[in-house]
Formats: C-alpha cells, sequence, structure tokens
C-alpha cells in the first residue's frame, strides 16, 4: 500500500515545481474567499476607486450581493453608479475605449480576470508599487508596470511614496518606497495594505466567484468518496478470499 | 431461432433476439483474466472511466458553449459563473483532459515493462497507439475551444508546423485552418471535430482495442500465457473471471482514482498552470503574441524534441517520428521473455532511461528554448530513440541473458 501510495505522490507532485510563475519580488498577500467582510470592504473600493475606468463586466451585481450577503437595497446604493444599471447587469461603466485612449492613451482593461490571469500577488503588488516620477506624463509611475498610464487612484488613500533609490554595483536602483508625513493620505501604511489586501481578495473572488463553494463542497465529495473507498476494498476483499 | 438453446423469462426473450448474455459472458462473467494482476493493471478500466466522464461532461458543455470568435471566450465564462454547475461540469472536463493523459501514459508504460505488446498481442498494441493519436488531436483542438491567448497561439504554433512540410506545406496549413491565420473558420472546424468526428473515431478504436484484447487474452507481470495450463473444463489455472472478480478490485482503483481527481477539480483546477494555463485567461488576441508559448503539459515532450532540431521540417519529422515509431515496436523488440521481472539487465536500464528521458523533455518542453535546455533536449531525444535502436539490437542479435520463466504466474 505504501509503494502506492508514493507512485500516486510521484504522479501528482513533481509538477509543482515546474508551474511555478517565474514572479519577479512580488509581494504576498493572503486572499480568502471565505472573508466576506473583506470582500465587502474590497468591493466598495472597487466601486469608488476603479470603476470610474475600469469593469468588471462579467461579475453580476446581484451575485455579488448573494454571495458577499448583501441585500439588493445595499448593493443599490453601494455598489451601483451607472445610471440605469440593473442588479443583474455586470460590473460595467459609462467611459468607452476610445474616451480611455485620448485621455489616458490607452484603454483600461476589464478586471473581471486579472486575478487568474496574472495571480492575486500581481495586483496587490501593483497596488503598492505607486510613487512619484517627475518624468512621468501623470506625475507617477509604477514598479510593477514601469511608464504606466494609470494614475495613482488611491493616492488620497494612502498618499505619495516616493522612491529612495540606492547605488547597487554601479547602477542606482529603487530600494524602498516610502510616504512622508507631509504628503500622508488619509490611512496609515498598515491601513492602506489592508484595504489594498481588501481590493485584491475582491477581484480573486470576481475571477472565480465560485471558489468558496467549490472549497466548501469538495470537502463533502471527498468524505464520501473515502467511505466509498472503504466499502469497496471491503467487497474487494471478500470477493478475493478464495484466490490464491 | 433455434428451440433446444432458447432460454426462459425475459432475457431468454432477449437472448433468442439479441446475444445479450452471450456478450455478458463472454467479456465479462467468463472472460478469464490473470489472477496476478498488480498496481499497472489498474490503468485500462480508469482510461475506460475517464472516456466516459468526458463524453458525459462534454456533452452538458456542448450545450451551453457557442463556437464563434467573438463569443468563444465569454460563453465559458458564462457556463462557469450563470450555468448551474457549469463550473463543476467544465472542472471536471479540464481535468479529465489531463486525467486522460496520466492514465494513458501508465497505461502504456505497463505495456513497456510486461511486455504486452509482443505477439500475439501487435494488433492491440497498434490500435492503443491508434487511440494514443486520436486522443493528441482531441485534446489539441478541445484545448481550442475556450478562445483564450494560449488556445489562439498554440493552435497557430502547432498548425503552422504543417507549412513546413516541403511542396505542400503552405497550402496544406491553409487548408487545415482554412484561412491564412487561425481564425474562427478554425474554431468551428474544431469544434466539430472535437465534439463529433474525434470522439466517433476513439469509441471505436477503444472497442476494436476491447475485442482484440478478449481475443488474444491479457498478458500479466509474468509475461506468461495463462491459456496454455487449463484445468479438465478448459478454463485457464491461473484465471479468474473477470467479473466479478476484476469488476470489484477496479472498483478500488475507481474509489482512489476519484479522490485524486476531487481533489484536482475541487482544490486545484489549474494545477499549477498545467491544466489550465494562465494566459488562457486573456480572450484570444490575433494582435498580441504571448512572451511564452508552452503546450498543454501532455504535448510537451514532444515540444521539446521539435525544438531540439535546429531545422523546423527535421524537428516536424523528429516529433513525428517519436509517435510513429511506437507503431514498430512489436516488431523491434524480438524478446524470447516479455515480462522486466524476466529480462536483461540492460533492457532494465534502457527502459529506466528511456522513461526518465521522456519525463525530462516532458519538462524542457515548458522551459524556453535556450542554451543549456536545447542541448539537453538534443541528447534526451537521442536517448528516446536510442531505447527502439537498442532495443531492437539487444534482441534481434540475441544480446539479451534473460532469467528462466516461471511455469505458472506468480502473486508478488
Amino acid at each position: 500500500m505504501k509503494k502506492y501510495l508514493l507512485i500516486c505522490l510521484c504522479i501528482l507532485f513533481p509538477a509543482h515545481v515546474w508551474g511555478a510563475p517565474a514572479g519577479g519580488n512580488m509581494m504576498d498577500v493572503d486572499v480568502d474567499p471565505f472573508d466576506k467582510e473583506s470582500l465587502q470592504r474590497g468591493a466598495q473600493l472597487f466601486a469608488n476607486y476603479c470603476m470610474a475606468c475600469h469593469e468588471a463586466h462579467l461579475i453580476r451585481y446581484n451575485r455579488i450581493g448573494q454571495d458577499l450577503g448583501l441585500d439588493d437595497e445595499l448593493v443599490e446604493k453601494y455598489l451601483i453608479f451607472k445610471p440605469g444599471a440593473q442588479l443583474f447587469d455586470g460590473m460595467t461603466n459609462a467611459m468607452t475605449d476610445e474616451d480611455a485612449e485620448e485621455w489616458f492613451g490607452a484603454p483600461a482593461p476589464d478586471l473581471s480576470l486579472t486575478a487568474r490571469r496574472h495571480g492575486p500577488r500581481y495586483i496587490y503588488t501593483f497596488l503598492n508599487a505607486f510613487y512619484e516620477d517627475e518624468d512621468a506624463p501623470l506625475g507617477v509611475n509604477n514598479l510593477v508596470i514601469s511608464g504606466t498610464s494609470m494614475p495613482h487612484v488611491l493616492e488620497e488613500l494612502q498618499g505619495l511614496p516616493i522612491a529612495v533609490r540606492e547605488e547597487i554595483e554601479g547602477a542606482e536602483q529603487i530600494t524602498e518606497l516610502k510616504v512622508d508625513d507631509d504628503r500622508a493620505g488619509l490611512m496609515s501604511a498598515s491601513e492602506y495594505r489592508a484595504a489594498t489586501r481588501d481590493l485584491t481578495n475582491f477581484l480573486d473572488y470576481v475571477a472565480e466567484p465560485i471558489k468558496a463553494e467549490r472549497r466548501r463542497l469538495g470537502v463533502r465529495v471527498l468524505i464520501f468518496l473515502f467511505l466509498f473507498l472503504i466499502v469497496a476494498y471491503l467487497l474487494k476483499r471478500e470477493y478475493w478470499k478464495d484466490v490464491h | 431461432m433455434s428451440e433446444t438453446t432458447s432460454g426462459r423469462g425475459f432475457m431468454g426473450w432477449i437472448d433468442d433476439r439479441f446475444p445479450a448474455t452471450k456478450m455478458w459472458k463472454e467479456h465479462l462473467s467468463e472472460y478469464y483474466a490473470p489472477k496476478n494482476f498488480n498496481f499497472w493493471y489498474y490503468f485500462g478500466s480508469l482510461a475506460l472511466l475517464v472516456l466516459v466522464i468526458q463524453i458525459v461532461s462534454g456533452i452538458w458543455l456542448t450545450m451551453n458553449y457557442i463556437p464563434s470568435g467573438d463569443r468563444a471566450f465569454e460563453s465559458v465564462e458564462y457556463i462557469m459563473r450563470d450555468v448551474e454547475w457549469g463550473w463543476l461540469i467544465r472542472y471536471i472536463h479540464t481535468t479529465g483532459a489531463s486525467a486522460f493523459f496520466v492514465v494513458v501514459y501508465l497505461h502504456m508504460c505497463r505495456a513497456l515493462m510486461y511486455g504486452s505488446y509482443q505477439k500475439p498481442r501487435e494488433l492491440l498494441w497498434i490500435f492503443g497507439v491508434l487511440i494514443y493519436v486520436a486522443l493528441m488531436a482531441e485534446a489539441f483542438m478541445g484545448y481550442m475551444l475556450p478562445w483564450g491567448q494560449m488556445s489562439y497561439w498554440g493552435a497557430q504554433v502547432i498548425i503552422s508546423l504543417f507549412g513546413a512540410i516541403p511542396v505542400i506545406g503552405t497550402d496544406l496549413a491553409v487548408w487545415i485552418r482554412g484561412d491564412y491565420v487561425v481564425s474562427e473558420a478554425t474554431l468551428t472546424r474544431f469544434f466539430a471535430l472535437h465534439v463529433a468526428g474525434l470522439p466517433l473515431a476513439i469509441i471505436a478504436l477503444v472497442v476494436a482495442h476491447i475485442l482484440a484484447l478478449h481475443e488474444v487474452g491479457s498478458s500479466n507481470p509474468d509475461g506468461i500465457e495463462i491459456k496454455q495450463n487449463k484445468d479438465e473444463s478448459g478454463k485457464p489455472r491461473d484465471g479468474i473471471p473477470f467479473h466479478p472478480y476484476y469488476s470489484v478490485k477496479d472498483l478500488v482503483g475507481v474509489a482512489v482514482f476519484l479522490i485524486f481527481f476531487s481533489i484536482v477539480v475541487f482544490y486545484m483546477p489549474e494545477f499549477f498552470g498545467l491544466f489550465i494555463e494562465a494566459p488562457n485567461f486573456e480572450p484570444a488576441n490575433p494582435l498580441v503574441t504571448p512572451d511564452h508559448i508552452a503546450p498543454v503539459w501532455y504535448f510537451t515532450p514532444h515540444y521539446a524534441m521539435l525544438r531540439a532540431i535546429p531545422d523546423t521540417f527535421g524537428g516536424v519529422l523528429v516529433m513525428g517520428g517519436a509517435i510513429a515509431i511506437l507503431f514498430f515496436l512489436p516488431w523491434l523488440d524480438r524478446g524470447k521473455v516479455r515480462s522486466i521481472r524476466y529480462r536483461g539487465l540492460s533492457f532494465k536500464v534502457a527502459l529506466a532511461l528511456f522513461l526518465i528521458s521522456f519525463v525530462i523533455l516532458g519538462y524542457l518542453g515548458l522551459q524556453p528554448a535556450t542554451g543549456l535546455y536545447t542541448i539537453l533536449a538534443r541528447i534526451f531525444t537521442a536517448i528516446y530513440f536510442g531505447y527502439f535502436l537498442f532495443l531492437w539490437v539487444y534482441t534481434y542479435f540475441g544480446l539479451e541473458q534473460t532469467k528462466p520463466v516461471p511455469e505458472r504466474v506468480t502473486m508478488k
């Protein structure tokens, strides 16, 4: 039996090493589809700060309400800002791609699946990687996407970080981003990290709304299968008693 | 309808008109299989299970999937979000695709270890290789249907390989795509082949595979013929009826398999980006090539061989050859003994090297084709083909020193 188990493990797990994405210095973030309060805060941040430009057209407002435990009134009050949008509509905004192109130089990508395309760490790090850059058209740059056409929308909350540069091996590199007291936003550094974690968590939920349910159901399926295995094994043993 | 053999009751009525009981006996209750099957003999019935899983889940996906350039991607997300239990059906199907290859590769590995392809099972083996080829086509076309970036560019790369064939290549590639680039015309024909054409071919080949198996009888880990030792009533002394003995034993295998399968479906459906690749969460965009195009894991050994050869057409030949050579295996291996248990040490070493090189090529196919990786891919491609050459030389010139094979099967 041990031998079989080992073979099964060998089949499943070497793959882990292969599939690891080649991430640079991404910050770890703890996403939790069961943390409804975090998801609710994230949803509100998304509606307030991101949706002016970005959409998540694959997720419906009432689905969010259902999954995050918000009734229709709360959803309408806190999440729906687009005139005429219905509860069953996807999260879309009023900005056209042409406008975005004209105002920012590039259309704002739809964020429905970004968490599955690039991973939550990518989103979280991106939100924590804005810094002041006088050479950039909008005065800010980003460590994750250098030369990003996105303004630092959350500056009001975080303040505007300054890049601390140091000479390493002959080249000047950014070693730290820090917010000076006189340029601080509404949130402390740790509050901002918690808020961006909520936002990342929400986008991770949007990318796969069924994640929490699938994990919940998985436990029951596995319990059933283990019981089935026991019954099947006993049946086999009974039948094979007389085979030598 | 003969009066003497007609039975009574409902089954009698049926049996007079259709060989139901006869078939039941021939293929299940009186099909005698060797009693010493080990771990490696689970994967045949598991492959059949996965085929059924794929067909059933596929039918339900087809009900909601829309094969059109502007709606395919979103229809898949619609299945994931709005269709009742659609997410589960889709994850079962994506996991099933990879599980099929896991099971089939282990099944083939068993055949290599115990010489299951040797006389008189050559045709059984050939049907099996044909299933493998049809399965690769089925998986390749299925992977295109979600119409994500990797679907699109994977198809673009693979189909353009046909363009490397001299003289007819360019026209052939256009004929396959139905267009000058991968487009909706390609999507719709791949859809038709994926949901109707190839499944029919696979089912027909599986029937042929099982009929061929039941004609010659199953081999076993000792590689001896149980039919050569029968009792007074003509039943093999070392055989037991497939049903109920192996039907209940395989049920244990099914339970263990479904546990692993469910862990993937419910807890790691992307399986670290190997079963569902991250770039496929971005809709197909003919204007933007992804940084790194890698096929799904089950094609990566062949992809590594393709890239190991500097000339594209040469690479295509090597890749095709890696599959085609499998058809000739029963005639390349002229060994007197089937099972690895009684074969010479060199055979064991060669088979181990062959299996290792296949796995390493699989790893290399996922990496960028640069410097050291390309050199390694060349070395292991040589070992892959070297196995077949070795096997022929080793057995044709009688260099193998085998151990004595027992008269009766052993229960290890």
